[in-house]
C-alpha cells in the first residue's frame, strides 16, 4: 500500500476528510456459494479523491466488480470499513450519491432512447419539464440528440451504451461509476467513447471509478490506477499516471504512456496474473 | 398487383358453385349418376383455378393478397366438405352440409343471439374478468410474500393440471342455474394460469435491470411499475391468449350440467339430442367465431403493447 494516501482510523462519519469520495479500510468480502466460501475481497485499502478517475484493472476474479458493487451497495462487505462521501454506501445510494454504469446498457426496451434516459429522474420524482430538458441535454453530450424517439434496439451496442451513460449523467451524480462499460464493443467504437468520456470527465469535473480489463484504456483515462490481483482479490499496486490532464489517441504512442503501461503489466505481473 | 389471381379467382367461384349445382342433381342417387361427368369437370375445373388464384396471391404484397390466399383456402374446404357430403349422400345426422348449417344460421338468428348472450357476454365476459384479474392480484401478493409463494404456487401449478370443468355441478348448487355459477367455473379455469404466468412474468426482469432500480434507491411500487410489469406483459399475455379459450370451453360444457333453457352448451345438447345437427353446427360456428375473434383482437392488442419484444420488433 506504498502509495495509497491511507485515512487515519475513521471513528465517526465528521472526522472524514470531505475530499474522499470513496474511502475503503481493510474491506474483505466472502461470498456464500453455495455452502462454499469464495473470498472476493481480502483486505482492501484504498481512497479515492473528489475529481479523480480511478481506474480498477485486473484479471477476473480479482473482485473489481465486485469492489465497484461495495461502493455502489449493490455487494455489502464482511468486514472492514467502506465509506461513501462519509457515509455508509447504503445511505449514500439512498441518498443517490452515484450513477451506476453497467457492462452491458440495461436500458428498457418499451421506453424510447428519451424516456430510458428520464427513467431515473421519473423515480427522484423531478419536474416533468425538467426531465424533457435534461434528457435532451445529455444526450446531446454523448452525441445521440438525433436519436431520441428511436427506442434502444434500433440502435448500435456503442450507441446504447452511449445512452446508457448519458442515463448515468441525467440526475447529475458527483460520482460515476463504471463497470467495464466498453468491453464487449470493437476496438474502434471503444477507442471512440474512450475519447468521450475522457472530455466528458474534463469537463463535469465528476469522479469516475472505473472497471477495465484494457491496460491502454487504463492508462489512457485514468489519473490514477489500481492494479489488483486474484484469489484473493486484493490491491497489488496504486499507480500515479502523469499524463498530461488533456488527452487525445496519439497520447498512446508516445513513451510516456508506454512507460506508464509498461508499470501496469509489471504490477499485473507481481500479482502472478500471468501465470 | 396483377389481374390474373382475380380472373382464376372468378373462374374458380363459377367452377365451384356449378359443381355444386350439378352434384345436386346427381343426389340422392350420389355422385354416380347421370351427371358425374360433369361433376367430375367441373371441380377440377374449380379446384385447378382456385389453385392457381392462391398461388399468384402469396406472390403478393399487401394486406389484400395476404388475406385472399387464406380466404380462397377456407373457402376451397368448405366447398370440398359441401360436394363430399352431398356427393356421397353421408346422413344428415352424421354431417350436415355447410350450406344447410348456414341455412340454420340465418333461421334462427334471434335465437343464436339470445344463447351468445347468455353464455358469451354474461358468463364468459364476466367469469374471464375476474378470473384473470383475480389472477394477476394474487400474482402480485404472493411476490411480495415468501409464505404465500412457498404455499399457494405449487398448488396453483397442481390444479391448473385438474379438469376444472368437473366441479361445474358443484358450482350449480353453489350459485344456482343462472349464468353467475358458468361465471364461477370460468373464474376457476382462469384464475391458475393467469396466477402461473403472471409469477414467471414478475421474474422475468433481468438482474442488471433491477440492480439499476435498486441504484436509483428505487421504491418497490416503481421497481414494479416501470421494470417487473413491462418485463412480465409477455407471459401475462400469454394467459391472457390462453384463457380467453378456456373461458369458452368452460362457460360451454358447464352448461351441460343444468342451465335454464338458454345458452349455447344448452342448445348444443338439446338440440344433438333432438337431431337438430343443423343448428348445433350453427351454434359451434358462432363459438368458433366468438373464440377466433378475441383471441385475435387479443393477439393485436399483444402486438401494441408488446412491440419491443423480439419476437415483434420491425414487423410492424
Amino acid at each position: 500500500m506504498t502509495e495509497v494516501a491511507l485515512l487515519q482510523p475513521v471513528m465517526r462519519d465528521d472526522l472524514v476528510i470531505p475530499e474522499a469520495v470513496v474511502s475503503a479500510r481493510d474491506v474483505s468480502l466472502v461470498f456464500d456459494a453455495g455452502g462454499q466460501r469464495v473470498t472476493a475481497l481480502s483486505g482492501v485499502d484504498l481512497t479515492i479523491a473528489a475529481g479523480a478517475f480511478v481506474s480498477l484493472i485486473g484479471p477476473s476474479g480479482c473482485g473489481k466488480t465486485t469492489f465497484l458493487r461495495a461502493i455502489a451497495d449493490l455487494e455489502r462487505p464482511s468486514s472492514g470499513q467502506l465509506l461513501v462521501n462519509g457515509m455508509t454506501p447504503a445511505e449514500a445510494r439512498r441518498r443517490r450519491a452515484y450513477g451506476y454504469v453497467f457492462q452491458a446498457p440495461a436500458l428498457y426496451p418499451w421506453r424510447n432512447v428519451a424516456r430510458n434516459v428520464m427513467l431515473p429522474l421519473e423515480i427522484m420524482g423531478l419536474p416533468r419539464a425538467e426531465r424533457r430538458a435534461r434528457a435532451a441535454r445529455y444526450l446531446g453530450l454523448v452525441g445521440l440528440g438525433d436519436f431520441a424517439r428511436k427506442f434502444p434496439w434500433q440502435l448500435s451496442g456503442g450507441m446504447q451504451q452511449r445512452v446508457s451513460i448519458a442515463r448515468a449523467l441525467a440526475f447529475e451524480p458527483k460520482l460515476l461509476l463504471m463497470d467495464e462499460p466498453f468491453g464487449a464493443l470493437d476496438e474502434i467504437t471503444r477507442d471512440g467513447l474512450n475519447l468521450h468520456l475522457h472530455e466528458l470527465w474534463r469537463r463535469t469535473g465528476m469522479t469516475v471509478v472505473f472497471v477495465t480489463h484494457s491496460i491502454p484504456e487504463a492508462v489512457f483515462l485514468s489519473t490514477r490506477i489500481v492494479v489488483m490481483s486474484a484469489r484473493p482479490g486484493r490491491v497489488v499496486e496504486i499507480i500515479e499516471n502523469d499524463l498530461p490532464a488533456t488527452r487525445d489517441l496519439d497520447l498512446r504512442e508516445t513513451s510516456a504512456f508506454l512507460a506508464v503501461a509498461h508499470r501496469v503489466r509489471e504490477a499485473l505481473r507481481a500479482g502472478h496474473s500471468y501465470d | 398487383m396483377k389481374a390474373a389471381p382475380f380472373l382464376w379467382t372468378a373462374l374458380g367461384l363459377v367452377g365451384a358453385t356449378l359443381a355444386r349445382f350439378a352434384v345436386a342433381d346427381a343426389a340422392p342417387g350420389g355422385m354416380f349418376g347421370a351427371t358425374l361427368g360433369a361433376t367430375l369437370a367441373l371441380a377440377a375445373i374449380a379446384v385447378l383455378a382456385l389453385f392457381l388464384a392462391m398461388v399468384g396471391f402469396a406472390r403478393g404484397e399487401g394486406w389484400f393478397a395476404r388475406l385472399a390466399t387464406p380466404a380462397l383456402f377456407g373457402f376451397l374446404l368448405l366447398w370440398l366438405w359441401e360436394m363430399l357430403v352431398i356427393g356421397f349422400a353421408v346422413p344428415f345426422v352424421l354431417l350436415p352440409p355447410p350450406s344447410a348449417i348456414a341455412r340454420a344460421f340465418g333461421a334462427h338468428l334471434a335465437l343464436l343471439t339470445q344463447d351468445f348472450a347468455q353464455t358469451y357476454l354474461h358468463a364468459v365476459i364476466a367469469g374471464y374478468a375476474l378470473g384473470c384479474g383475480a389472477g394477476f392480484l394474487v400474482a402480485l401478493a404472493i411476490d411480495r410474500s415468501p409464505f404465500l409463494k412457498r404455499g399457494f404456487l405449487p398448488m396453483g401449478n397442481m390444479i391448473s393440471a385438474m379438469p376444472i370443468v368437473g366441479i361445474a355441478p358443484i358450482m350449480v348448487m353453489w350459485f344456482g342455474f343462472e349464468w353467475p355459477s358458468k361465471a364461477a367455473v370460468v373464474v376457476v379455469m382462469t384464475f391458475f394460469p393467469m396466477l402461473v404466468n403472471t409469477t414467471a412474468g414478475l421474474a422475468e426482469a433481468g438482474a442488471i435491470e433491477r440492480d439499476l432500480m435498486q441504484s436509483y434507491a428505487a421504491r418497490y411500487g416503481a421497481t414494479l411499475l416501470k421494470l417487473r410489469l413491462p418485463a412480465a406483459l409477455p407471459h401475462i399475455f400469454t394467459a391472457l391468449k390462453l384463457n380467453s379459450t378456456l373461458a369458452l370451453i368452460g362457460a360451454v360444457v358447464a352448461e351441460f350440467f343444468g342451465t335454464p333453457i338458454l345458452g349455447m352448451g344448452f342448445r348444443i345438447s338439446t338440440e344433438a339430442a333432438k337431431m337438430n345437427l343443423d343448428l348445433v353446427w350453427a351454434t359451434i360456428t358462432v363459438a368458433a367465431l366468438a373464440g377466433s375473434l378475441s383471441f385475435g383482437a387479443l393477439a393485436l392488442l399483444e402486438r401494441a403493447v408488446t412491440f419491443w419484444h423480439p419476437s415483434f420488433r420491425g414487423s410492424s
